[in-house]
């Protein structure tokens, strides 16, 4: 096995789910309604907890144990993509990242099912089976708010162009593509972007809203790398704060 | 959480003048045989407005509650803590959806009622006007405010209105699990580091007199509500609750080696009631009428989430909105 392909690949899932995770908390008690304050709330759950189990696979891999490797690391080290990191914003921008984000998410896992690493492609059928709760919220959602109101359908359009630029930013290539599909650990980025458009133009046709042509945006990327936007350090110094206090003690 | 400390206004003596004798009498006798009100039945508009203002008050006491635990979410120290709290206040704004629910029941709109938060004409559990400072403070509110609502909760649920007794089923299940969490988090801080120690120790400290008022002015200033009690809408007197409480949870706190801000505070082994300072009720009068720490940010936060949220609910009533069937 291919250690440091498949710790790359680790890290940028668990720090993306982690950082999706708690941007998704952060909309317990500000939800447009009761009922969306707890869905996002669960998705957040079931993302933190699906970070949490992939850096236990990494710590199985000789990394740090999770609390460290999520509470410790500064921006830098982390690898997510920077669509993940940006504020909140409003509820439109919100729904539309869950939808774009997760839509991937659902087919990476289901890609992952067929790992020749098994010990991920156990986990990926776990995640995998959560994250259908997810795309189907998040297209239920689409396909009402992107058909309503004159409101909802531009506020949804308009978020939906600033998204896009981040969203493809997910699919920034790995130094080791090549590995990944030569040893089955997974079958790379571009396979997965493919899979991706097809299922977002599906949804989208479902709707008032529009997709400008895929080859007019220009991918915001840098995340996978470490380089990340203003939002991911005031980010993690808060989830950071209590645990800093003393590293060693026991919360 | 988070309910309890109800605040209720003293009831004029000609309030039943209007209703029918006979029919009250039956309404009564069934109170008195331990049915439960449904709500189609017949009931007193008093019964029904008292009803629906305890409801109310217990379910904005969960929207708002939530707010000071759900900044704490963000930077809960660790996964453990992180997911357990994600999850409990999540249970607690799903507390406010069933109680919501229960109280429309009663002929009053969930979007009349948040319009009554937000225009400060409805209460809300008083002790949620104070911040939550550190993570010692979010521990506090788990463990312990979490406790006195069960202690209120449970006396509630052999109330007399169906729905609000089975609302309070579920969310007396629910809440078990929060006072294991917060009594877990709360051992981790006593059995830790002498700055953790110290960091709960100054929690108790801070709300302490806030934890005292949670259970409503004491019962010889409070207003006279035997009718209530008779009808089974208040299950229990103020100073009953706050007695069952420290009972309950005094011994606890001081076995973790904690100190309370009372030098007063003891158990009457005669008497077998707890003595205290009396709580500061005019300071709980001042709070819950609008003058706290936090009650304009609490406010304030309800009012701009529903008023950024507004286009998402209007767009739910779009007429050309399409049905959307689930799970396809």
């Amino acid at each position: 096995m291919n250690t440091p392909a498949l710790t790359e690949l680790l890290f940028k899932m668990a720090d993306d789910q982690l950082i999706l995770g708690h941007r998704n908390s952060e909309w317990t008690g500000f939800g447009p309604l009761l009922e969306e304050d707890i869905a996002f709330s669960s998705m957040a759950q079931d993302k933190v907890g699906h970070s949490q189990a992939l850096y236990e696979l990494l710590h199985s891999l000789g990394q740090p144990a999770p609390d460290e490797v999520a509470f410790l690391r500064p921006a830098g080290q982390f690898h997510n993509c920077i669509f993940v990191e940006l504020p909140n914003g409003e509820y439109d921008f919100s729904l539309i990242r869950h939808f774009l984000y997760d839509t991937a998410e659902s087919i990476r896992f289901e890609l992952l099912r067929k790992s020749s690493f098994e010990p991920l492609a156990q986990l990926a059928h776990k995640i995998h089976g959560e994250l259908r709760y997810h795309t189907l919220h998040a297209n239920t959602w689409i396909k009402q708010l992107g058909t309503a109101t004159e409101e909802s359908i531009s506020r949804l359009q308009h978020s939906l162009a600033f998204a896009l630029p981040y969203a493809l930013g997910i699919f920034e290539r790995s130094p080791f593509e090549k590995e990944l599909a030569a040893d089955g650990i997974f079958e790379g980025e571009d396979v997965l972007q493919e899979r991706w458009r097809a299922k977002v133009e599906e949804v989208i046709s479902q709707t008032d809203l529009t997709l400008p042509a895929w080859n007019t945006i220009a991918p915001v990327l840098g995340g996978r790398q470490g380089k990340h936007s203003e939002h991911l350090t005031p980010l993690l110094d808060e989830m950071g704060e209590v645990f800093r206090i003393d590293p060693t003690a026991s919360w | 959480m988070y309910g309890g400390g109800n605040t209720f206004e003293g009831i004029a003596s000609d309030s039943l003048a209007t209703e029918d004798p006979e029919k009250l009498a039956a309404f009564e006798a069934r109170i008195a045989r331990g049915e439960k009100i449904e709500p189609a039945d017949w009931m007193p508009q008093l019964y029904r407005k008292q009803l629906i203002r305890m409801i109310e008050q217990h379910a904005h006491s969960e929207i708002i509650g939530a707010l000071p635990e759900g900044t704490w979410i963000t930077r809960a120290p660790g996964f453990k803590r992180k997911l357990a709290l994600m999850a409990k206040v999540q249970d607690e704004v799903g507390h406010a959806q069933l109680l919501y629910s229960a109280a429309e029941t009663l002929g009053k709109t969930r979007e009349q009622m948040i319009q009554d938060l937000i225009s400060g004409k409805s209460k809300y559990s008083n002790i949620f006007n104070y911040p939550a400072f550190t993570w010692a403070d979010a521990c506090f509110i788990s463990w312990l405010v979490d406790a006195g609502a069960i202690v209120n909760q449970l006396a509630n649920v052999k109330g007399s209105y169906g729905p609000y007794c089975r609302a309070l089923d579920r969310i007396c299940a629910e809440e078990s699990f929060h006072l294991k969490y917060g009594h877990h988090c709360v051992i981790y801080l006593a059995a830790g580091t002498p700055k953790q120690r110290e960091m709960f120790q100054e929690a108790i400290n801070r709300w302490w007199a806030p934890m005292m008022h949670f259970f409503g002015p004491a019962d010889k200033i409070s207003a006279h509500t035997q009718v209530l009690m008779n009808w089974k809408v208040k299950m229990a007197t103020n100073d009953d609750t706050r007695n069952q409480f420290l009972d309950m949870y005094v011994p606890k706190i001081w076995e973790l080696g904690f100190t309370i801000p009372d030098p007063a505070l003891r158990k009457n082994t005669e008497t077998g009631r707890w003595e205290y300072t009396e709580p500061d009720w005019e300071e709980f009068k001042r709070v819950i009428n609008g003058d706290g720490p936090c009650n304009k940010e609490r406010l304030e936060v309800r009012r701009v989430a529903e008023t950024r949220g507004r286009w998402v609910r209007e767009a739910l009533r779009s007429a050309t909105m399409k049905y959307v069937e689930p799970l396809v």
